[in-house]
């Protein structure tokens, strides 16, 4: 099975190691992934601050490229991946905005019927894949590693999860790598996104959050399907535990980072390394022995 | 110290009656009219505690014709859009489409402290994306910083060397995806450029 991919500007800048993680998971579970030709930034949630049509066309101008490729598109951030479907949605629901839009799309030889499938990876992971076949493929089993799930907020709002999947269900995935699954109720709850850079004393108040809760449920790792939330989480921990005087510390690896690890993928494809906040060495050398038993 | 009490009564020469009829005609504001004032945006959102106006009284706002108070509201630019209130609003409000409209109002009319940082970074991401066609986090930070608070640079790099020893920090944009016909795209669709 192939997938256009769009990577989006944090899977080409701060959020390689995710980007990194994503390939070596999709390619070790036999997906492909095609980065989509040409693409541009889909306005993520900021340039409709400025001008509705233009940050709309931004998003179509990239779902115009992939309707072309023919295949599904894959978006590894969350942002990325509500904007083009609320772009979709938006140019299905309003004519004024197709009114404006399709013409501008036409004017440099693109075309856009609203067909393309958009799609996250860990979506594509439990629905497409599968927990059972992703149980299966487990070479090295998380075991004894307590993980605690975060989505982020723009998965699941505004567009609910397709085919009747909820995050509760979602969840599945770390028990499927032999991990010990943590309870954890802010899953979906704000990261601040770019307060944490503008606004900061919110922004940080809002990790802060999440983090001292994560804490609180004694886990080992926040999971995060989002580049934003992955460097929201762990960025501004250091600066987080001097404000407030607690030890918040919590390795936030992305999902794909996890999953490769229990899939046996080494650590170097998987960019480990660049983590700000690294995985305790006791708990990836608990992965290793189980390798070696 | 006496308190001073201002009663906020405006008669109808003073409402800004355009504002209801701007937000009813953004996609998703449609509903404003519809609104129960249930207060379930405000519950909702996470942001409600820092805020001076809840959504709920901002959308009141609207409807009665408080522009200038809407927005100059701190409120517009706590919004993170994380879309809770949209999704549980009983009447079909799109609240977060709601709050980037006074953003963009906001900002159209230049009603905002000098060096604010959150319509400064829409600017500057704005520009890029222009350029570029793609953004560049690393030089989207320095801009923010060099425009908003240049001071914040002695303490924000070591977060910087942080990312950079780890490879995680871009210099260059990673593509030039038609930028020319992305402008020209752009051009054509802009309310404002």
């Amino acid at each position: 099975m192939a997938y256009t991919y769009f990577p989006g500007c944090s899977m080409h800048g701060f959020a390689r190691h995710c980007q990194d993680s994503v390939y070596a998971v999709f390619s070790a579970l036999g997906l492909e992934l095609r980065e989509l030709e040409g693409w541009n930034c889909c306005g993520a949630t900021t340039y409709i601050s400025i001008d509705e049509n233009q940050a709309l066309t931004l998003a179509a101008r990239n779902l115009a490229l992939a309707e072309r490729a023919g295949l599904e598109l894959v978006a590894p951030c969350n942002a990325c991946f509500m904007v083009l479907k609320k772009t979709q949605d938006y140019l299905a629901r309003y004519g004024e905005l197709r009114d404006k839009i399709l013409p501008a799309l036409s004017k440099v030889g693109l075309h856009y019927e609203g067909k393309v499938a958009i799609r996250h990876p860990l979506e594509i992971l439990m629905r497409d894949v599968g927990v059972k076949a992703l149980k299966e493929k487990v070479k090295r089993p998380l075991t004894g590693w307590k993980i605690a799930p975060y989505y982020g907020c723009l998965l699941t709002r505004p567009y609910p999860l397709e085919g009747g999947f909820t995050l509760d269900g979602f969840d599945a995935f770390i028990p499927a790598l032999g991990a010990t699954l943590v309870d954890f109720e802010l899953k979906d709850r704000c990261c601040g996104g770019s307060l944490t850079g503008t606004i900061e004393e919110v922004g940080e108040r809002l990790v802060y959050i999440i983090l001292e809760q994560a804490k609180r449920a004694h886990a080992d790792a926040l999971v995060t399907v989002c580049p934003l939330c992955q460097l929201n989480l762990e960025a501004h921990q250091s600066k987080i535990i001097r404000r407030y005087g607690e030890d918040v510390r919590v390795p936030v690896p992305y999902f794909t980072q996890l999953i490769g690890l229990a899939l046996g993928i080494p650590e170097k494809l998987l960019g480990m390394k660049r983590l700000l906040v690294p995985i305790p060495r006791e708990l990836s050398e608990g992965v290793r022995v189980t390798q070696a038993a | 110290m006496n308190p001073t009490f201002q009663p906020r009564v405006k008669y109808q020469k003073e409402l800004k009656r355009d504002l209801v009829a701007e937000i009813r005609a953004t996609p998703g504001g449609e509903k404003v009219l519809s609104c129960l004032q249930c207060g379930t945006c405000g519950g909702a959102c996470p942001m409600s505690p820092y805020m001076d106006e809840t959504p709920r009284q901002l959308i009141g706002m609207v409807r009665e014709g408080f522009k200038q108070e809407a927005i100059e509201s701190f409120s517009i630019w706590l919004c993170a859009s994380c879309y809770e209130c949209t999704v549980r609003c009983p009447a079909g409000i799109h609240v977060t489409d709601v709050m980037y409209a006074l953003k963009r109002i906001a900002i159209r009319e230049g009603i905002y402290p000098k060096r604010f940082p959150v319509p400064v970074l829409a600017k500057e991401f704005m520009d890029m994306v222009k350029g570029t066609g793609r953004t560049n986090e690393f030089w989207l930070v320095i801009k923010l910083l060099l425009k908003t608070a240049p001071l914040k640079m002695l303490t924000s790099w070591p977060l910087g060397l942080r990312l950079w020893m780890r490879g995680r920090l871009r210099l260059t944009s990673s593509g030039k995806p038609a930028g020319a016909e992305l402008r020209q795209m752009l051009e054509s669709v802009g309310e404002r450029n």
